[in-house]
């Protein structure tokens, strides 16, 4: 042990803790030990033992029963910490008090359900861990202007298969372009003005079909799979599978200028030279809903991703909000002084980008409905087009402009600029690709744009490496899961909420059939008392004390009520 | 016979008084005849010895009591003590010459002089005689039961108060799987709940080799496992429950037996011819009734006693009791002929009914014996407790069933028993009998063989009767059975119109529920429409005054509004420099020309757009506001002609203002129109009533505000929260749940 001077120091009339039953197992290890480590520092290996055994001893009476077997304890002691940030991120909504009446059966389901959530939350946050996959940006030297980088650097610099993604198709027989990727970023579609139709996989150059429809193409669209898409021709629309065999012509939908798909609906959205905003349910074929925006001529159009709301840009400066559900718009905003030219919505559907032919592209904040940032482009931009990792794209005559960080900080200079051969008609990022595709009147441009695309995929909702037989799969998992178009609403989570008009609609039937109000309080008459204590006086303090308590547990109630966020 | 009626009662009086037993009528004229007698003797006998002068004496004193009885009226005489004599008579004494009732104090006085007296017991009387304290009546009936009642409640309240923690638990409980965990609630070895232990030291390692090689249990268990099943079978209640039974049982069949054998004991031919008239009476009653309930049954009964009877008969054990064969015997006298046909009939019957060869003779006696055995005993009763036995009714916990179904022997098959009793006991006779033949083998054979068929003879009669019964038994059996079964089938029946008419209820109350659903749109509807009538009528006079009011309130609104021209797109931008200048720009012809017109438009009509859009908004918001309804009537009230203005008091009093709609989405945001409609597609899928527990909106709201789905969680999470639906399993609860919980209290 220590030494004997240390010892009469130490000396207290707390005897010293014994130490633990010597076993006759365990002495002989100790003596080897003892006699192979004696050449070495004895004190200093006895002062560790020691140390040790102590150590030991704690962790033993720490954790009651649970004997350790050897080694070091461990340093990081229950689950691993996530970090709060990110804990934030999958953060579904406010916690709520529980009642503080003694109500065991709604405190039950309050606290089990927010274990649950909290539970989902903190999983989600843990495994977010495993995306590790990082979206990398382009890097100027210094007084180096990224948008001064061009392409073919940016193709020479990179490694093979993604320099090989910078191509050009020359096409300019059937004139200008417009296209559409598919769902998983594998296949591209392209459809010319003068009626060229062709579907490629892109990334392998493999052309799937070509064909010419004898007729102006007005808009190409996937629908949910790579086998499927929809042409908006001259008069009709028509729906072509991947070997370019005509399935549908649509005659109810005429005179389509644009279109959108809805993945999750199954719905195609279509907006006509009419004015009419028509659905067609995909999956069954049947059309969903035709509302006549009365707006005229419809060729701005896009969908927020969030909750498949349809914007329509209008030449009176206005974008509106449609749902298949409401004949008259959501909402109508006044964006731009002069007509709006392009319309887009990024992906968490927090903000809408539109240019307008006052050659201005503004900011919206889309759930608020306000107004973030407004910038002047010297020509205006007639396209535009988000990607997943919110990079925008704005096509300004024959040049593409590629803009970071839009919303947050105001932009002086685009991050990328390329000048392609002919007028720009189509703007398209690949998804799960660093690619943006330029449809324009001499054919088709891909352009490489690092950090565009979300490097971490879903596998289970839209894989880019599938093979068919797990497309099959997920086609019957998404018809399984297919929203209603009756759900599509601005606010994705108003399904959760109570009805609140219909419940008191509800309520006040029940109290007309009853004859009373079976949820109203009865109102306090002060109980009469003997002795004068019912005097006037008396009797008003008494209302007044219960008034007080009722107000108070009232206004508790809407303070929980208001805590939540209003949206 | 009047004389003898007089003196009957004479004589009853007589018993009242003194206790002669006197027993019949024949008995008291023998008595008289016998004092007359002894009259005459006394009067022989008074010149007799001096010795029997005390007998004398007592004999007179009785003759005189005896005349003065037959004096018709009740006379006591009195006791004279004229002389002092040694000899006094008991019978003299009486209580009416005493002081009164007697006393306590007069019968302890005594106690006080005696010393043979304790002097405790005297302490205690003494004690007894000072307290005058009346002792309280003891309760009523009533009082008693409910005091009973009270006491069986409690007792009752606080074993099923017992399950309480557990209800709660099950109720509060997410989800409850069935059948629910029996996990016993007792103590457990430490064992069981130390399971991270294991073995250390190298002593223990061996320690456990050995076991592990000799397959013995490596904890301690404080119960072999045999004893554990016992003990997970049965409580200690419950076992002596039972125990108390099959003692009941056992007692009873005892009894049983015992009574059988002093029945059988009996030498009396009447008395057992007696019985078994009885018993075939009662089988007639029975059968009789039988016929009237259910012919067919008595038909088949009628059938089976026939059988029996011809059985018998040709089992030929009646060798001279036929008709025939007694008529034989009486001409046996006479005819040479007949005695032999007699003698024939004799032989016949011996070497019909000898017994065969004993080994056969045993089986079939044990057979017999087996059978007896099998009827008599309640299989379980006389078991030999096993413990390790998996087909022991001990360790299988059974309680209710077998008692059960003992009783119900008892009750149909008391007859069948009887006679397997009586069975049992010939049986064990017969055995005696064998043992006798192993004994006795040099006895003639003649003699056994009588005794053979005496036994058989008596044996014949029960063997009728018992044919009779167990018939009787068996269709008593069926007819229970099938009592039964017609039960369930009624009771079948019962339930499946009770479903039925639930059913009927249902689609009643459904329909009901329909009508009334109808009912309600229908007066919803006519509310709608009696809105828009209400709406719709004092539209119309308004009309006229409209335009004013209108562009008044257009003016105060103006003036009100925020929302100006100068407010809408003022948002200052950021001019963009783009390194490249677009060549090409828009440089389709056609185009180029509408955008140029679009370019002019832009120029000169700016403000026109956001002015529209301002109108626009004005307008939409005018729509929501609710109209303010005027009811005044021009000219109502009044004095004048056309074109009056009713006065201003009066048109404020008449507008009926109604509540100003809930402010809009849209108040703040100066450029942007939001609708106001409700969104009625969603709402049929919303949910509309609040469900039980919550109190508030907000409280359901954040309750299902996470999503449990796949698609948004991790697999964890989904596995954690998303119950699989539960496999209801056959409930193997049923006595095994109330011993563990018994068990532990």
């Amino acid at each position: 042990m220590a030494s004997p001077g240390e010892a009469d120091v130490n000396v207290s009339h707390v005897e010293k803790k014994k130490k633990p039953p010597a076993r006759y197992w365990q002495e002989p290890q100790d003596r080897e030990r003892g006699g192979n480590k004696d050449g070495g520092r004895p004190e200093q290996q006895e002062k560790q033992q020691t140390h040790k055994a102590k150590k030991r001893k704690r962790d033993e009476q720490s954790r009651d029963g649970k004997k350790v077997i050897s080694g070091k304890s461990d340093p990081f002691l229950g689950p691993a910490p996530v970090p709060k940030d990110k804990l934030q991120k999958f953060k579904r909504q406010d916690k709520i008090q529980k009642p503080r009446r003694p109500h065991y059966r709604l405190k039950d389901i309050i606290t089990r359900s927010e274990a649950a959530s909290e539970m989902a939350q903190k999983q989600a946050a843990r495994f977010d861990l495993l995306l590790p996959e990082d979206a990398g940006f382009l890097e100027g030297d210094e007084d180096e202007d990224t948008c001064m980088i061009s392409q073919e650097d940016i193709a020479d610099a990179v490694d093979i298969t993604s320099g090989a993604k910078y191509f050009n198709l020359k096409l300019s027989q059937f004139g200008p372009y417009r296209l559409d990727y598919s769902r998983t970023g594998r296949h591209l579609l392209l459809g010319g003005r003068r009626g060229h139709v062709a579907c490629v996989d892109w990334q392998s150059k493999q052309l799937m079909c070509e064909i010419n429809v004898m007729e102006s193409i007005n808009d190409v669209k996937w629908l949910h799979t790579e086998h499927m898409y929809a042409v908006a021709q001259k008069k009709w629309l028509y729906i072509y599978d991947s070997n370019g065999i005509e399935l549908h012509c649509i005659r109810t939908f005429n005179d389509i200028l644009r279109m959108q798909f809805l993945p999750y609906h199954f719905l195609l959205a279509t907006a006509s030279a009419t004015g009419f905003l028509q659905y067609l349910d995909v999956s069954v074929g049947k059309e969903v809903a035709a509302i006549s925006t009365k707006t005229g001529r419809l060729d701005v159009m896009c969908q927020n991703p969030h909750n498949a709301v349809v914007h329509l840009g209008h030449p009176n400066g206005t974008v509106t909000l449609w749902s298949p559900n409401q004949k008259e718009a959501l909402v109508k905003m006044l964006c731009h002084q002069g007509g709006v030219r392009s319309v887009a919505v990024d992906k968490t559907g927090t903000y809408m980008i539109t240019s307008g032919m006052d050659k201005k592209m503004k900011v919206f904040d889309v759930r608020a409905f306000k107004p973030l940032r407004s910038y002047f482009l010297p020509a205006g931009a007639s396209c535009l087009s988000l990607s997943q990792r919110g990079l925008l794209s704005a096509a300004t005559g024959d040049i593409v402009q590629v803009y970071r960080d839009v919303w947050s900080t105001p932009v002086t200079k685009p991050y990328m600029a390329h000048r392609v051969r002919g007028l720009v008609w189509g703007l398209h990022f690949c998804p799960f690709e660093d690619v943006l595709g330029v449809g324009h009147g001499e054919g088709f441009t891909s352009m490489l744009v690092p950090g565009a695309g979300e490097p971490n995929f879903d596998g289970l909702d839209a894989n880019p490496y599938r093979s068919a037989k797990q497309r099959q799969e997920w086609e019957v998992k998404a018809l399984l899961e297919k929203i209603q178009p009756e759900l599509i609403t601005l606010d994705p989570t108003e399904l959760a909420q109570v009805d609140r008009t219909t419940f008191e609609q509800r309520h006040r039937d029940r109290v007309e059939a009853l004859g009373f109000d079976p949820l109203a309080k009865e109102k306090f008459v002060p109980k009469f008392k003997k002795k004068g204590r019912s005097s006037a006086g008396g009797v008003e303090r008494r209302k007044k004390q219960v008034a007080h308590e009722d107000q108070r547990v009232s206004s508790y109630f809407q303070g929980s009520r208001q805590r939540r966020p209003l949206r | 016979m009047a004389r003898v009626s007089r003196k009957n009662g004479n004589k009853n009086k007589l018993k009242g008084r003194c206790s002669v037993p006197l027993v019949g009528l024949g008995d008291q004229q023998l008595l008289y005849e016998e004092e007359e007698v002894s009259i005459d003797r006394v009067e022989e006998d008074i010149i007799s010895s001096e010795e029997d002068e005390v007998e004398h004496e007592r004999k007179r004193q009785k003759l005189l009591e005896g005349i003065s009885t037959l004096g018709g009226k009740r006379k006591r005489a009195q006791g004279e003590r004229s002389e002092a004599a040694v000899h006094m008579s008991e019978f003299s004494v009486n209580t009416d010459g005493g002081p009164g009732k007697v006393k306590l104090s007069d019968l302890i006085g005594s106690l006080e002089k005696s010393p043979a007296v304790p002097a405790k017991s005297r302490q205690q009387l003494k004690n007894l005689q000072r307290i005058k304290k009346t002792i309280n009546s003891p309760l009523s009936k009533e009082e008693t039961e409910r005091i009973q009642r009270d006491m069986a409640f409690q007792k009752a309240a606080s074993e099923v108060s017992r399950w309480d923690s557990i209800i709660t638990q099950n109720q509060r409980a997410e989800q409850l799987l069935f059948p629910l965990s029996q996990e016993p609630a007792g103590p457990r070895p430490v064992e069981r709940l130390v399971a991270g232990w294991n073995v250390q030291t190298p002593l223990e390692q061996e320690i456990f080799a050995l076991l592990s090689a000799n397959k013995q249990p490596f904890t301690d268990p404080i119960l072999t496992p045999a004893e554990e099943a016992s003990v997970r079978a049965m409580s200690l209640e419950e076992a002596k429950i039972r125990r108390a039974e099959l003692q009941k049982a056992r007692a009873l069949q005892s009894y049983y037996e015992a009574k059988a054998r002093r029945d059988r004991k009996i030498k009396s031919k009447k008395y057992h011819k007696v019985q078994i008239k009885a018993k075939r009476k009662e089988f007639l009653k029975h059968f009789e009734q039988m016929a009237k309930t259910d012919p067919a049954a008595a038909l088949q009964e009628l059938n089976k006693m026939e059988l029996a009877r011809m059985q018998e008969r040709m089992s030929l054990k009646h060798q001279n009791s036929s008709k025939w064969a007694k008529s034989k015997a009486i001409m046996a006298k006479y005819d040479e002929e007949a005695r032999k046909a007699m003698q024939q009939q004799l032989e016949m019957n011996r070497q019909l009914t000898q017994k065969l060869v004993t080994p056969l003779n045993d089986d079939y006696e044990q057979e017999e014996g087996d059978a007896g055995e099998t009827d008599l005993l309640l299989d379980f009763v006389n078991d030999a407790v096993d413990g390790r036995d998996a087909s022991n009714p001990w360790m299988k916990g059974k309680l209710t069933e077998e008692p059960t179904q003992k009783q119900l022997n008892d009750m149909t098959t008391e007859a069948a028993q009887v006679v397997s009793t009586v069975a049992a006991e010939e049986e064990e006779l017969e055995a005696e009998e064998t043992e006798e033949e192993a004994l006795l083998r040099e006895f003639d054979s003649n003699r056994r063989l009588h005794q053979a068929q005496e036994s058989d003879i008596a044996g014949g009669v029960f063997l009728e009767e018992m044919t009779e019964d167990r018939a009787a038994a068996e269709d008593s059996e069926a007819s229970d059975c099938l009592s039964e079964f017609t039960i369930t089938s009624r009771g079948r029946e019962k339930s499946f119109k009770d479903t039925e008419v639930f059913n009927c209820a249902d689609f009643t109350d459904g329909s009901a529920q329909l009508d009334e659903r109808l009912v309600r749109i229908r007066t919803v509807e006519d509310l709608e429409l009696l809105h828009h009538d209400s709406s719709a009528e004092p539209r119309h006079p308004p009309t006229a005054k409209d335009p004013p009011s209108e562009e008044k309130h257009m003016g105060k609104s103006k003036k009100k509004k925020g929302i100006e021209l100068k407010e809408v797109l003022t948002k200052e931008t950021n001019v963009i420099k783009v390194p490249l200048t677009p060549t090409v720009t828009d440089s389709d012809d056609a185009e180029s020309k509408l955008d140029q017109r679009e370019l002019i438009k832009e120029a000169f009509a700016g403000d026109d757009v956001i002015s529209s859009f301002l109108k626009d908004k004005r307008r939409q918001e005018d729509e929501g506001k609710p109209k303010v309804i005027d009811l005044t009537l021009p000219g109502w009230g009044e004095w004048g002609g056309m074109g009056l203005k009713p006065p201003k008091r009066k048109r404020k009093r008449f507008r009926v203002k109604s509540a100003p709609p809930p402010p809009r989405k849209d108040q703040h945001l100066p450029s942007v129109i939001i609708s106001e409609k409700r969104n009625t597609s969603l709402s049929l899928h919303q949910v509309h009533s609040l469900p039980f527990p919550f109190e508030d909106h907000g409280q359901f709201e954040s309750c299902i505000r996470s999503p449990l789905g796949r698609t948004w969680n991790t697999e964890e999470t989904v596995k954690k929260w998303c119950h699989q639906t539960p496999e209801f399993g056959s409930p193997s609860w049923g006595p095994s749940l109330v011993p563990w919980l018994r068990r532990n209290c």
